[in-house]
Formats: structure tokens, C-alpha cells, sequence
């Protein structure tokens, strides 16, 4: 007898079924990644009590509803202006700090700043103010936050390079992929050292 | 008749049998690395500003979306908010958020996020008024969502 050879089983149509599906996760996915600048809001509280903030620890920036930016009421600069000025103003470590825990307070010893007495006196008393007006545009708006967190990460992974010898970015992923007590520490040092004190007031009308 | 028999003629098919693992590699890296899409657009394709500092929004099932740009009929005017294939008034965010909430574990409220993906042309009112909206019933994490790190095609 002879040999029947062996037929092959025709696979074509799985070919056809696995195009179809194919084509239907192409149509309805999407590849990106969802990335932005994140924010806390501040918590709405009743009675807030009125704290009196020294003017030269506010850092006033203004932007009305041509996209023109007013920095401390009186200088009008450009968006890529603003990162050299917050920087400035935050790292200026005129004075002392607020006393903590009944510790009086203590001079920036991580500042590099300009000590100009009459800017900020330590990071943790600097406030940026972002006053908007109703119609600036949300491109300029964020790109001044952009700018703003720019500012704070540059001081922070300065001070990250300087005491640990890995920058912020770093130590933030490496958390991320460890997990490890010690680097959340210090990560918590850096951002206490250069705490983002963000405040928006009421927008113009 | 000859003993040997005369090969037939012509090429033999080409096996296509590994068609289908081809494509279904392609079908698994697809699955693989892309996320279904939510929701149905109802206004202008979003232009998203950009920004180098961002960081990316993770743990998607925690996330809601508000989307905020120009209505597709060119005859309505100013910025419209658009949740759930629906486009909505400000007032409507907190019951928005609170249905979102609904879904969700209990535990997992608190780390709940906003994102907001609003068109660059946008005005800042409508974003702060969401805002506020968002801060009256403590959904306090937001992100806004951005594109690209060239932040001078923002303005």
C-alpha cells in the first residue's frame, strides 16, 4: 500500500481571525500616557486664622488677560524669565526660618542665594503668589507653573547633588522602584528643605 | 509505465501556517502596551499645553477626566466641560466626582485624581472655577494634563 502523504490543515482563516482582532484593539486604544503637572489643592477650611506675612516673603506674579506677566507689581518679564526669578527669591535665605517646635528659628545654611534682606528670608517662609486674570489663557498659565515647579525641582536637585550625590530625579525613581524607607527620608529633607508654598488669590474680574 | 513516477509540475504552496503567530504577536503587544479609550470626544480636539516638569499619571482606575475645550458647533462660544460622553455645567462637577466616588473602594477614595485635560486656548476662569468646584467637596488631587515639552507653542 502506498503512503498517504500527509495533507496540510489549511490555517489561513486563523490568520483572518487574529487580523480582526487586531484591528479592533488598534481601533479602540489609545497608546499614551497620561502625564501633567499635579497639584494639591489647599484644603477649604472655615476659620483660617489671619496670618500677617511680611510683603518681601511673597513673591508677587501677576498675568492679565493679555498673557503679559507682571512680576512684584512693578517689572514686566517673559515666561522663561520666571524660573531664574523664583529661583532667586526662594534660595535668597535672607533671615532665619519660622521657629519649629519651640526651636527658634535658624539661618539658611543650604541657601546660596543672594541674602538681599530685602527678599525672602528662608525657604520656608517664601510664597508664590499667582494671581490670573479670567481670561489669560490656560497655555500661559500652565506654562508659569511649569515654570514655578522648574524652579523648586532645580534647588531641590541641587541640594540633592550636594548632600547626597544623586539628584532629586534620581532619588524619586529610585523610590519608586524600591520603596526604601531611606531614600522616602530623603526625600522628605529635600522637600521640607524647599517646601512648594503656592498660593493663587481671586481672579481679577 | 515507468517504476518512477513524474513530480508534478508547478511550485507547492508556501505554508502560511506562521501567518497567524506573526499576527498574533502583533495582537498581544497591542493588548499589551494601549488602554481602551473611555470616551467619545463631544468637542474640539484638545491641544494640550506642554510642560517639562510633569509626571505621569499612574494608577488609571483612580482616574477622572474632565475635559475642557471649544464646543464642535463653531457658533457656541467659550469653554465647555465634558464628562462621561456628556458635556455638563460647573455646578455638576461635585455630583460628577461623587459618582466617581461611588465606584470606587472606600479606602481608595483618598487617593483619587482629577485629571483635567483642557484645550491650551482655554481661559483660566473656567479652569479655576473647576477648581474650586473640586475644592468644595476636598477632591484635592488634580493633574493637568499636558503634551510635549516645547512650552513655547503654549502662547
Amino acid at each position: 500500500m502506498a503512503r498517504r502523504e500527509n495533507s496540510e490543515i489549511n490555517a489561513g482563516s486563523m490568520a483572518d481571525i487574529a487580523f480582526l482582532l487586531l484591528i479592533f484593539f488598534l481601533v479602540t486604544t489609545t497608546m499614551d500616557v497620561d502625564s501633567g503637572i499635579s497639584r494639591k489643592l489647599p484644603e477649604k477650611s472655615e476659620d483660617t486664622p489671619e496670618v500677617v506675612i511680611k510683603e518681601k516673603n511673597i513673591l508677587d506674579i501677576v498675568v492679565n488677560r493679555n498673557n503679559q506677566i507682571l512680576v512684584e507689581g512693578d517689572r514686566q518679564v517673559q515666561v522663561t524669565d520666571i524660573k531664574r526669578i523664583a529661583m532667586d527669591f526662594i534660595d535668597n535665605g535672607g533671615g532665619l526660618s519660622a521657629p519649629k517646635d519651640g526651636k527658634p528659628g535658624e539661618p539658611c545654611d543650604y541657601c546660596k542665594g543672594a541674602k538681599d534682606p530685602s527678599s525672602s528670608d528662608h525657604p520656608s517662609k517664601a510664597i508664590i503668589s499667582l494671581q490670573s486674570d479670567r481670561g489669560t489663557t490656560y497655555g500661559m498659565y500652565i506654562s508659569i507653573q511649569n515654570e514655578i515647579e522648574a524652579a523648586y525641582n532645580e534647588l531641590r536637585n541641587r541640594l540633592a547633588l550636594q548632600k547626597y550625590k544623586r539628584s532629586y530625579k534620581d532619588l524619586l525613581r529610585d523610590y519608586k522602584d524600591s520603596g526604601s524607607k531611606k531614600i522616602k527620608e530623603k526625600i522628605d529633607f529635600l522637600k521640607e528643605s524647599y517646601p512648594q508654598i503656592i498660593s493663587e488669590p481671586e481672579p481679577i474680574k | 509505465m515507468s517504476k518512477f513516477k513524474k513530480k508534478k509540475k508547478g511550485l507547492p504552496a508556501i505554508s502560511t501556517a506562521s501567518l497567524p503567530d506573526i499576527v498574533f504577536m502583533l495582537l498581544f503587544f497591542f493588548m499589551v502596551s494601549t488602554t481602551m479609550r473611555e470616551t467619545d470626544l463631544l468637542l474640539q480636539p484638545i491641544k494640550f499645553p506642554s510642560a517639562t516638569e510633569v509626571k505621569k499619571l499612574e494608577h488609571k482606575s483612580l482616574v477622572s477626566t474632565i475635559y475642557v475645550g471649544k464646543s464642535k458647533d463653531a457658533r457656541i462660544s467659550g469653554d465647555k466641560i465634558q464628562v462621561n460622553d456628556k458635556i455638563i455645567d460647573v455646578k455638576d462637577i461635585p455630583s460628577f466626582i461623587f459618582s466617581e466616588r461611588a465606584l470606587r473602594k472606600e479606602e481608595e477614595v483618598k487617593y483619587m485624581t482629577t485629571s483635567i485635560k483642557a484645550d491650551k486656548e482655554a481661559n483660566v476662569g473656567t479652569i479655576l472655577d473647576i477648581k474650586e468646584q473640586l475644592r468644595d467637596i476636598n477632591a484635592l488631587k488634580v493633574s493637568f494634563s499636558t503634551k510635549g515639552t516645547n512650552i513655547r507653542s503654549n502662547y
